[in-house]
C-alpha cells in the first residue's frame, strides 16, 4: 500500500516536474530560438512603454542575458526559495514558492492568483458537483433503462451536449435566461462568506452552463461503463442468489463502472480549477482564468507564466487525490498494491 | 437519431478499434467480403452518418467554394455596410431609406431580426454591417483548415510515436506511454495563450494569421498526438505478434520494413477512423482560442471571433451568437456523429 502511494506520489512530483521544464522552455528558451533579444523579452514582461534603460534594469534584473542553464536556475530557486524584487527604492518580498513579479500591479503574482482563486474555485465545485452527480444518475439510469425513450433522449441530448461549445450555450443562456426571461440575474461573483444565497443564484447559470458540457461526456462514459459490467457472470451471480435489482445495480455494478469516471474526473476537475478560461469570460467573472486573458492582451508575461503553473499544480494534485482514492474504491488495486 | 445503439467510448475499448484492421491475406471465411467492404455497407445503412457525411462534405465544399458562395448570395466578407447601420446601438435600421426617428421616439427604428434580406441572407454585423453569411461561410474555411492540418499533425507524431512503442516495447514502450499521460495532463489552454504570447512576429518567416495558424496547429499536434498514438499502440502490439510479421522476420526484413510495410498499412483504418473523431475536437480549440482573442485576427473571419464579438450584443442582438454558434455546432455535430458511425461500422462487435 505504502509502496503504491510512493509510486502515485512520484508520478505526481515527475509530471509537475516535466511540467515547470516546458512551461521555462516556452517562456524563456523558445523566444531565444525565435530571435527575440534580451532587450525585447524584456518588453514582455514589463508591460506598459519602457525607457531603454528601464528594459536594461530588466534584463539585468531577470538575468535574460544569462545562458539558459543560469536562467533556469535562478527560475527553480526563485520557485523554492523565494525571491525579492526590486521597484524603484522599495524591496518587494517574493515569499517561496514565487510564481514570478507582475511589473504592471507591481506585486507578486502569487498574491494575484490567491485572489481570484475563490472565484474560480467557487465556479469550480459548484459545477464539479452538479456534472458529476448530473452525469452519472442519468448515465446509470439511461444504462439500466436501456433502448427506452429516456435512454434515447438522454443519449442524443448527451451526443449534441458534447458538440456544443460553452462559448455558444452560455451565450445563449445570458441571452435568454438572464436578459429574455429575467429567471437568473447576471451571473457575478459575490463571496460566500458574506452572502451564501446571493453567492448561490449569481453563479447559478455559470454553473449549470459549464456542468452541463461535462455532464454529458460522464453520461455516455457511466453508460457505456454500466453496460460493460452488467453483462459480467459475477453481475448474474448477484442476480441468482436473490439479490434485489436496487442491491445488484447500486452495490455490485456501480463501483466499478465509476473508477474511470473518478480519473476523468481528477483531470477535469484539476483543468477547470487551473482557471476556467472560456467560463470565465463568457459570463465576465474575473477568475484566474480571465486574469491569464487580461494578462496576455496587457503583456504581463510573468501572471500567464504563473497561472499555466499553478494549472499544472492543480492537475497534479487532484490526480494524486484521485489516485489515492482508487483504493477505496476498487479493491482490485489495493490487492495489487 | 440512434445514439443509444453507439459502441461506449473509444478511448476505454482499444480492441474496438481492432475491427479496422483487415485480416491479411484474407483467411478462408464464407463470407468473401472485405472488411472494407462490409464496413461501408454497413455505413450505407447507418442514416445518421449517412447525413452527417452528407453534411461533412457539403461544409468542406462551402469552405473551398467560400469566394464563389460569398459572389453569388452575399458580398465580400470584409466589405462594411455602415449606411445601413444605426450608430447608437449598432444594430441594422429596419428601413434603410428613413433613418430619422419616428415621431415621438428618440432613436430611429433598428431591425430585430439582424437585417435579413434578399441581399443578406444571414443579415448583417452588428456595429460594421459586413455581410453574416459570407462571414460565415468564410469563417469554414479558416476553422476546417486549421483542424485539418492540426489532425494531420497529431496523426503524423501519433502514428510514428505509437507504433515504435507497441513494437519495440520495453523501456522504449515505458517511456513513450509515460510521455502520452503527462501531455494528456498539460493545461492546453493555458499553453496555447502564452505560446501566443511569447512567439514573435516574423518567427520562421510567419506573420499575422499565418503565425496565428501555424502556433495553433503546433500546440494542438504537439500535444493532442497520444489520442491517436495509444490507438496505434494498442494495435501494434497485437499486430506484431501476427504470422505475417513474423514471417517477414524470419525473411529476414529490416524493422523499418515490417513498421511500416506491413504492420503501418493495417493501422490505416483506425487511423482514420479516430482521426475524423479528433477533427472536431480540434475545430472546438481554434473556435475557443479565437473567442478569447488568441486565435484567428480579424478582418479574417473566424466563428469564435464572431461570437467573442457577439458578448457585447447578447441583450439587443441575439441573432449574432445564433449563427456563428449554429455553424461551430452543426460542423462539430457532423463530424462527431459521422466518425461514431465510422468506427461501429468497423467494429465486428456491432451486428450485421
Amino acid at each position: 500500500m505504502l509502496n503504491y502511494i510512493l509510486r502515485r506520489l512520484g508520478a505526481g512530483l515527475l509530471l509537475l516536474a516535466v511540467v515547470t521544464a516546458v512551461t521555462f522552455w516556452i517562456f524563456y528558451v523558445l523566444p531565444k530560438w525565435a530571435g527575440v533579444t534580451p532587450r525585447g523579452m524584456a518588453a514582455m514582461y514589463v508591460g506598459k512603454a519602457p525607457t531603454p534603460e528601464a528594459l536594461d534594469a530588466t534584463v539585468e534584473r531577470l538575468g535574460l542575458d544569462q545562458p539558459v542553464i543560469v536562467q533556469f536556475f535562478d527560475f527553480i530557486r526563485s520557485l523554492v526559495f523565494g525571491d525579492q524584487f526590486q521597484f524603484g527604492r522599495e524591496t518587494v518580498e517574493c515569499a517561496a514558492p514565487c510564481l514570478g513579479y507582475s511589473f504592471s500591479t507591481n506585486s507578486p503574482v502569487l498574491e494575484q492568483l490567491l485572489a481570484r482563486l475563490p472565484i474560480t474555485a467557487s465556479l469550480a465545485f459548484g459545477a464539479a458537483v452538479i456534472w458529476l452527480i448530473g452525469g452519472v444518475a442519468v448515465g446509470v439510469l439511461s444504462a439500466v433503462k436501456k433502448g427506452s425513450l429516456f435512454d434515447r433522449l438522454a443519449m442524443s441530448t448527451a451526443l449534441v451536449g458534447v458538440s456544443l461549445p460553452i462559448y455558444f450555450t452560455g451565450l445563449l443562456a445570458l441571452a435568454f435566461v438572464v436578459h429574455g426571461w429575467k429567471i437568473l440575474p447576471v451571473p457575478r461573483y459575490e463571496p460566500l462568506t458574506e452572502n451564501p444565497g446571493a453567492w448561490f443564484t449569481a453563479l447559478l447559470l455559470p454553473w449549470i452552463t459549464l456542468a452541463f458540457l461535462h455532464a454529458a461526456q460522464y453520461a455516455r462514459q457511466t453508460r457505456a461503463g454500466m453496460l460493460e459490467v452488467l453483462g459480467e457472470d459475477y453481475i448474474r451471480t448477484a442476480r441468482a442468489k436473490g439479490l434485489s435489482e436496487r442491491k445488484v445495480i447500486f452495490k455490485h455494478a456501480l463501483r466499478p463502472a465509476l473508477t474511470p469516471i473518478l480519473t476523468i474526473f481528477g483531470l477535469d476537475l484539476g483543468l477547470v480549477l487551473g482557471g476556467a478560461i472560456l467560463t470565465e469570460r463568457v459570463f465576465s467573472l474575473k477568475g484566474v482564468g480571465a486574469y491569464a486573458i487580461e494578462a496576455i492582451i496587457g503583456k504581463d508575461l510573468p501572471v500567464v507564466l504563473g497561472v499555466t503553473l499553478l494549472g499544472a499544480v492543480f492537475i497534479v494534485v487532484c490526480n494524486l487525490i484521485v489516485d489515492l482514492l482508487y483504493p477505496l474504491v476498487d479493491p482490485r488495486v489495493r490487492i495489487a498494491a | 437519431m440512434s445514439a443509444p445503439s453507439h459502441a461506449p467510448e473509444s478511448a476505454e475499448q482499444p480492441e474496438a478499434a481492432a475491427a479496422g484492421v483487415k485480416a491479411p491475406g484474407g483467411r478462408g471465411d464464407a463470407d468473401s467480403r472485405s472488411l472494407r467492404q462490409i464496413a461501408w455497407q454497413r455505413l450505407r445503412k447507418d442514416k445518421v452518418a449517412m447525413v452527417s457525411g452528407v453534411i461533412v462534405v457539403l461544409l468542406i465544399l462551402a469552405a473551398i467554394f467560400a469566394p464563389l458562395l460569398a459572389k453569388w448570395f452575399g458580398q465580400p466578407p470584409t466589405q462594411f455596410n455602415q449606411d445601413l447601420m444605426e450608430p447608437n446601438s449598432g444594430l441594422p435600421y429596419a428601413d434603410p431609406n428613413n433613418t430619422d426617428p419616428a415621431p415621438g421616439e428618440m432613436l430611429p427604428a433598428v431591425d430585430n431580426w439582424g437585417g435579413i434580406s434578399g441581399d443578406h441572407l444571414l443579415g448583417l454585423e452588428p456595429k460594421t454591417g459586413r455581410d453574416l453569411f459570407s462571414r460565415i461561410v468564410y469563417g469554414a474555411q479558416i476553422s476546417l483548415l486549421v483542424a485539418f492540418l492540426s489532425t494531420l499533425l497529431c496523426v503524423a507524431l501519433g502514428t510514428l510515436l505509437g507504433i515504435i512503442a507497441g513494437y519495440k516495447g520495453g523501456w522504449i514502450d515505458t517511456v513513450i506511454s509515460r510521455a502520452m499521460d503527462i501531455f494528456l495532463a498539460f493545461p492546453l489552454m493555458l499553453f496555447a495563450i502564452a505560446l501566443v504570447g511569447v512567439i514573435p512576429s516574423g518567427f520562421l518567416g510567419l506573420e499575422g494569421n499565418g503565425l496565428r495558424v501555424g502556433v495553433i496547429v503546433f500546440i494542438i499536434g504537439f500535444f493532442n498526438w497520444p489520442y491517436i498514438a495509444r490507438i496505434v499502440r494498442g494495435q501494434t502490439l497485437s499486430l506484431r505478434e501476427r504470422e505475417f510479421v513474423e514471417a517477414a522476420r524470419s525473411l529476414g526484413a529490416s524493422n523499418r520494413h515490417i513498421l511500416f510495410r506491413e504492420i503501418l498499412p493495417n493501422l490505416i483504418t483506425p487511423i482514420l477512423v479516430y482521426s475524423t473523431l479528433l477533427i472536431p475536437t480540434n475545430i472546438l480549440f481554434e473556435a475557443a482560442l479565437s473567442f478569447l482573442g488568441v486565435g484567428i485576427n480579424p478582418p479574417t473571419p473566424s466563428w469564435g471571433k464572431m461570437l467573442s464579438e457577439a458578448v457585447d450584443y447578447y441583450a439587443t442582438a441575439p441573432y449574432f451568437i445564433l449563427f456563428p454558434g449554429l455553424a461551430i455546432f452543426i460542423t462539430v455535430l457532423a463530424f462527431n456523429l459521422f466518425g461514431d458511425g465510422l468506427r461501429d461500422a468497423f467494429d465486428p462487435k456491432t451486428s450485421d
